[in-house]
C-alpha cells in the first residue's frame, strides 16, 4: 500500500455548513490513487473542483466525508500534518504571492530554515534546488525583477528545498507567457524523469497534459474521464463539451476521421499528423 | 485614421542607472476599420505602446494623435480617454463598488451626464458583454466567476462609449470557456458596434481567429505590420524573434515540405480541414 503516494477513499468536500443555503459540494465521492513516481495531470474548467482536489492532497483542506492518505498517513490526524506537508509540496498559480524574501536564494531557503535544518545542509539543498530548476545563476538576484516563468521556477525550487516526494501544482502556468509556460513544463518533466518526484499538475491547458502518464478530467466535482493522454484526446467531442481545448492538430485529425479518412485519433503533435497523412 | 503615432520614443527612468528605452521610433497609423493583434515578447514594449494610445503615458519625444488631438495637450486628455478605452491585464482587480451597476456606472457618472443617460449606458454596456442586466445589476461584482468579473470590468470601459477599445491580454488566466465567451463578445463589438479593436495576446491561435491586421513588436520597435495571413507567412522572421505561428499553420507548412501540394497559408482548423479534404479527395481520384 505504500506504493500509493496519495490515496482518496470516498472523498467529498463541501464549502459551507450543512443546512446553509450557500453550501457548495466542491468534490464528490472521489476515489483515486496516485502512484509513487507518477505524473498525473488533472484537467477541468474553472469551478470543476480541481483546485479543491489539490488542496485536499496535502491537508490544506480536510475531507467532509471520506479519507485522504499521503504516503499512508491520514490527513485528518493532526500529528501527521507537518510530515504530510513536507512530503507533498504545493505550488500555486500566482508566483508573486509565493515569494517571501528579497533575494532568490533566501527565498528558496525559507522552507528548510523553518524545519530547523543545519546551515550547511540548507546551503546544499538550496544550491541543488536552484540547479534543478536552472536558476543557479540568479541566486543573488531580487525575485521581483525576474520574469514570470523564472519566478515560478524559484517557487518550485523553494518546494524542492523541502525535499518532498511529491509536488502538486495548481495552474502554475496560467499567468505566464508562452516562454514562461514552456520553462515550467520542461522543469516538471525533469523533476519527474530525473528526480523521480511524483507530479500532480492541475491545468486547463490540454497541451500541457501531453507529458503526463495519466490524465483525469473533473466536472462538477467528479472525475468524468480518466486515461492516458492519447486515450483522452481521442474523444475530442467529449473533451470540448467539457469546456476544454484540444490541440489544433488533434482536432484536425478528428475532423478528417469524421469525414471518412483513415487517420488515427491519437494525434498529439504536428509531427505525428504529418507522418499519419 | 483614428490614431497616429509619429516618431514616438519612450524612455523609462531617464538619466538614472535604470534607464530603459521602451519604445524606439514608433510610427503607426490605426484606422477605424482595424482589428489589430499586437504581439511580441514580454518586455517588447507592447504595454508601453498601448498606454500611449490614451495618454496614460506621453512620449519622451515624438507625438501621439488621437482623432486629431495631441495627447500632450493635457487640457484635452479627458476627451482622449473617452475616445480610447483601455482594458488592462486582470481588469477585475480594479472592481471596487458594492454592486455591478455602480461599478459600471462609475465612469459615465463622472462625465456629467443625466441619470437617464447613465442608466442607458450601464444597461447597454452590461448587455454588450453578455450578462443579464436585471439579474446582475444589484449583485456584488465579487460574487462572480473570474470570467464574469472580467466582463463587468470591460463593461465599465464600454460605458464610456469609446471608439477604440484596447485590451491587454483579456483572456489571461481564464479557462477555455471563459476565454471563448470574452473573445466572442469582442468580435461582436467590432462587427456590430464598429469599435476599433487593438488586442494584445500571446495566443497566435486566438489572434488568427479574430484580427485582420497584426503588428509585431520586438525590443521597442515595430518589426512587422500587415494583414494577418501575410504576417503568419513570414515564419522564419517570427521565429527569429521567438514568436510562433498557429499550430495548424505550422502543420500545413510541414506537410507541404513533405512534397504535398497544399495551401500552407491557412490559419484556422476549419480552413485546414477544407484544404486537406480537397487535397485528399483529389489524390484518391487520381
Amino acid at each position: 500500500m505504500v506504493d500509493d503516494m496519495i490515496r482518496f477513499e470516498n472523498v467529498t468536500y463541501k464549502y459551507g455548513a450543512d443546512g446553509d443555503d450557500n453550501q457548495l459540494v466542491a468534490v464528490q465521492d472521489i476515489n483515486l490513487s496516485v502512484k509513487k513516481g507518477e505524473y498525473l495531470v488533472i484537467l477541468g474548467h474553472n469551478g470543476s473542483g480541481k483546485s479543491t482536489l489539490s488542496k485536499l492532497m496535502n491537508g490544506l483542506l480536510l475531507p467532509t466525508e471520506g479519507n485522504v492518505y499521503v504516503n499512508g498517513m491520514n490527513t485528518k490526524e493532526e500529528e501527521n500534518i507537518w510530515k504530510i506537508r513536507k512530503i507533498a509540496g504545493m505550488v500555486f498559480q500566482n508566483p508573486d504571492n509565493q515569494l517571501v524574501a528579497t533575494i532568490v536564494e533566501e527565498d528558496v531557503a525559507f522552507g528548510p530554515e523553518n524545519l530547523g535544518i543545519p546551515p550547511e545542509e540548507i546551503r546544499r539543498r538550496v544550491d541543488k534546488a536552484l540547479d534543478i530548476v536552472e536558476m543557479a545563476e540568479y541566486k543573488k538576484h531580487a525575485p521581483h525583477l525576474l520574469s514570470g516563468g523564472q519566478k515560478q521556477r524559484v517557487a518550485i525550487a523553494g518546494i524542492l528545498a523541502m525535499e518532498p516526494e511529491c509536488v502538486i501544482l495548481d495552474e502554475p502556468t496560467a499567468m505566464l507567457d508562452p516562454v514562461g509556460r514552456a520553462e515550467v513544463i520542461s522543469t516538471l518533466k525533469k523533476l519527474n524523469r530525473q528526480e523521480k518526484k511524483s507530479i500532480i499538475l492541475i491545468t486547463h491547458y490540454m497541451d500541457e497534459a501531453v507529458e503526463g502518464d495519466r490524465v483525469l478530467i473533473m466536472e462538477k466535482g467528479r472525475i468524468v474521464m480518466e486515461g492516458t493522454p492519447k486515450d483522452i484526446f481521442c474523444q475530442v467531442d467529449k473533451v470540448k463539451e467539457l469546456g476544454l481545448d484540444v490541440p489544433q492538430v488533434t482536432e484536425l485529425a478528428y475532423e478528417l476521421k469524421k469525414e471518412g479518412f483513415d487517420v488515427p485519433c491519437d494525434i498529439l503533435t504536428v509531427e505525428e499528423l504529418v507522418d499519419a497523412l | 485614421m483614428i490614431i497616429r503615432l509619429e516618431n514616438v520614443n519612450y524612455i523609462y527612468n531617464p538619466n538614472t542607472p535604470f534607464e530603459k528605452k521602451a519604445l524606439d521610433n514608433i510610427n503607426l497609423t490605426i484606422d477605424e476599420t482595424d482589428f489589430i493583434g499586437l504581439i511580441g515578447h514580454t518586455g517588447s514594449g507592447k504595454s508601453t505602446l498601448v498606454q500611449h494610445l490614451n495618454g496614460l503615458i506621453r512620449p519622451t519625444s515624438g507625438r501621439v494623435l488621437v482623432d486629431g488631438i495631441d495627447t500632450k495637450d493635457t487640457g484635452n486628455l479627458l476627451k482622449v480617454r473617452q475616445k480610447v478605452g483601455l482594458v488592462f491585464q486582470y481588469p477585475e482587480h480594479q472592481l471596487f463598488e458594492e454592486t455591478i451597476y455602480k461599478d459600471v456606472a462609475f465612469g459615465p457618472s463622472n462625465l456629467g451626464l443625466s441619470q437617464d443617460e447613465v442608466h442607458e449606458r450601464v444597461k447597454t454596456a452590461i448587455e454588450l458583454v453578455g450578462l443579464d442586466f436585471e439579474k446582475v445589476k444589484d449583485r456584488s461584482p465579487f460574487e462572480l466567476s473570474g470570467g464574469q468579473k472580467r466582463r463587468v470590468a470591460i463593461a465599465g470601459v464600454l460605458a464610456m462609449k469609446p471608439r477604440v477599445l484596447v485590451l491587454d491580454e483579456p483572456t489571461a488566466g481564464l479557462d477555455p470557456k471563459g476565454r471563448d465567451q470574452i473573445l466572442g463578445r469582442i468580435k461582436k463589438l467590432y462587427e456590430e458596434k464598429n469599435i476599433t479593436i487593438i488586442l494584445v495576446s500571446h495566443s497566435m491561435e486566438d489572434i488568427a481567429k479574430l484580427v485582420n491586421r497584426i503588428v509585431v513588436m520586438h525590443r521597442g520597435k515595430i518589426v512587422m505590420d500587415g494583414k494577418t495571413k501575410e504576417v503568419f507567412k513570414q515564419v522564419e522572421k517570427l521565429e527569429e524573434i521567438g514568436l510562433g505561428i498557429p499550430q495548424i499553420t505550422n502543420f500545413m507548412r510541414k506537410f507541404k515540405e513533405k512534397g504535398h501540394p497544399v495551401d500552407d497559408t491557412v490559419i484556422t482548423v476549419e480552413e485546414a480541414k477544407m484544404e486537406l479534404i480537397r487535397f485528399l479527395r483529389s489524390k484518391e481520384n487520381a
